[in-house]
């Protein structure tokens, strides 16, 4: 039964990432990437993943998606049909995919994967902990430089929206 | 795949099917009895939320409310129901069709799946994932989507303008939701809604183990609650006299229905989590009745329907708040106040200076 559902799901995130690439009009192109990005969460818990699988729904379902429409609601004309691009960039555009997708293909299939004999939960303690931890193997340096990262990201965010002269 | 621990009678059920059926069809014929009894459980409850609104908003006003269709009116709401599924579907020529009749999918869809995860009682809960809390805050933010996509779809400048105020301040509140919640996760140090119930069973409920932050964590909580259903004081977004109907405006029959039942399970669903997260689940005050087992989602729903009158009697008492009022609230006052309340509740943890027996 899980493999009808991986199926179900793959085929999902497949065509919905089809149609969100060829759809002209900007609004339904953001929904069908929402349909992309949920069937990816439902695979994250169909792995029994189910913290992956929230965070993929609260980021970029929640955040990201709603982003997307906000700036297309503000920035874009409400009627906006994207524009048709040239024959030529269609066909570079279309190389271009599949030469990534060949890649991507012969990668996967190159590498020997094994078949896992256990399965764990990774617990939200498990994540918190490495994350934390200055030791071996720990992860405390990427977190706090995404942290810093962040915060820069935040105050410049303040600066631009107050404007020049209240600085 | 997902393991569902099995519902109360369910393993009756489960001898039963197993007896004359494959394991594989007993499973999938247990997950769609499982779907069938949430549905009927969120239509009625849906149902029967909107006739005690009513109600609750005649009482307060001095009228009698709905009184004819049985007795007490208790019929009314589900022959409300009748009308509008038999009402015409009507649509806008211009609107994008697609995302019109995409969009009242979303909230309901949103609220079904964060139903699921509440323990009702001890062995009656769907899923139990093990990061209970942030699923629920994972999900409810889908919803908004479809006020979003529905404002934007009916191709009418009232509904967009709901839709874009609703998107605002759900996206502003649904920090403080989190955060509050996550004041109350120190003192559990779980995010799974069984092991938080576990938790106050042996020290008693969180609201009195935490007493002032925890306070403090439940005002900010109802208040953000009540913003992110959209519900009065916070209703600009289909402030009536000023927006027609907000986001729903050009939708009729099943369509709107869909809208405005998930606007009530959201309800059930705020008030669900401060039962499991405050006042410890369907655990009985003082552990009086802790041997009867069936008593046990009795107190869940008795606790949730207590703190849904309470939202109801904010809805009848606050004037409505203009949309940069909302925003400052939000991000001048409840935000910092929340932050320094997550400080607070980990000196308290760390010093152990909370109260337990």
């Amino acid at each position: 039964m899980e493999r009808v559902f991986f199926y179900i799901f793959a085929v999902i995130i497949i065509v919905f990432a089809i149609a969100s690439v060829t759809s002209k009009k900007i609004l339904r192109a953001i929904m069908y990437l929402l349909m992309s990005l949920l069937a990816i969460a439902a695979l994250y818990f169909m792995m029994d993943y189910a913290f992956l699988g929230a965070v993929q729904m609260a980021v970029y379902a929640g955040g990201i998606i709603i982003l997307f429409i906000f700036s297309v609601l503000l920035i874009h004309h409400v009627e906006g049909e994207i524009e048709e691009p040239s024959k030529m960039r269609k066909i570079g555009m279309a190389l271009l995919s599949l030469l990534g997708l060949g890649i991507s293909l012969a990668t996967i299939y190159s590498f020997d994967f094994k078949v896992a004999t256990k399965t764990a939960t990774t617990s939200v303690e498990n994540i918190g902990k490495g994350l934390l931890n200055y030791g071996e193997g720990g992860f405390i340096l990427p977190f706090e430089v995404i942290s810093i990262l962040l915060l820069a990201a935040m105050i410049g965010a303040i600066i631009i929206a107050k404007g020049r002269k209240n600085i | 795949m997902m393991n569902i621990p099995l519902l109360l009678p369910t393993e009756w059920v489960h001898e039963l099917l197993m007896g004359w059926m494959p394991e594989t069809a007993v499973s999938i014929v247990e997950m769609v009895l499982i779907a069938v009894v949430y549905l009927a459980f969120f239509a009625v409850a849906g149902l029967y939320l909107v006739l005690l609104e009513r109600k609750v908003a005649a009482w307060i006003q001095l009228r009698l409310g709905p009184n004819r269709v049985g007795f007490w009116g208790i019929f009314q709401t589900i022959a409300d129901a009748l009308k509008l599924v038999s009402k015409e579907l009507t649509g806008t020529v211009k609107a994008d069709k697609f995302l019109y009749n995409l969009a009242p999918y979303f909230p309901i869809v949103a609220a079904l799946i964060a139903l699921s995860v509440f323990p009702f009682s001890k062995s009656l809960q769907a899923y139990d994932v093990n990061i209970g809390i942030f699923f629920l805050t994972a999900v409810s933010s889908i919803g908004v989507i479809g006020i979003l996509i529905g404002g934007y779809g009916s191709n009418n400048k009232y509904a967009l303008i709901g839709a874009m105020r609703s998107g605002v301040q759900v996206i502003s509140y649904e920090l403080s939701v989190g955060l509050s919640l996550l004041t109350m996760v120190l003192l559990t140090g779980s995010l799974q809604l069984s092991e938080i119930i576990e938790t106050q069973r042996t020290g008693g409920w969180l609201i009195v183990q935490g007493h002032i932050p925890a306070l403090i964590a439940f005002m900010i909580y109802m208040i953000a609650g009540t913003a992110e259903t959209n519900r009065a004081p916070f209703d600009l977004v289909e402030a009536e006299s000023e927006l027609g109907a907000g986001y729903h405006t050009e939708y009729s029959g099943m369509k709107f229905a869909y809208f405005f039942l998930a606007e009530f399970i959201n309800m059930f669903i705020i008030a669900s989590i401060a039962t499991t997260v405050f006042f410890g689940g369907w655990l009985s005050p003082f552990g009086i009745t802790d041997g009867i087992f069936w008593l046990q989602p009795i107190w869940f729903i008795l606790k949730v329907f207590i703190i849904i009158l309470l939202m109801m009697f904010f809805r009848w008492t606050y004037p409505r708040l203009r949309i940069d009022q909302v925003l400052t609230l939000e991000w001048k006052y409840l935000l910092p106040l929340n932050l320094m309340n997550i400080v607070l509740m980990a000196i308290i943890v760390w010093l152990k200076f909370t109260i337990s027996w």
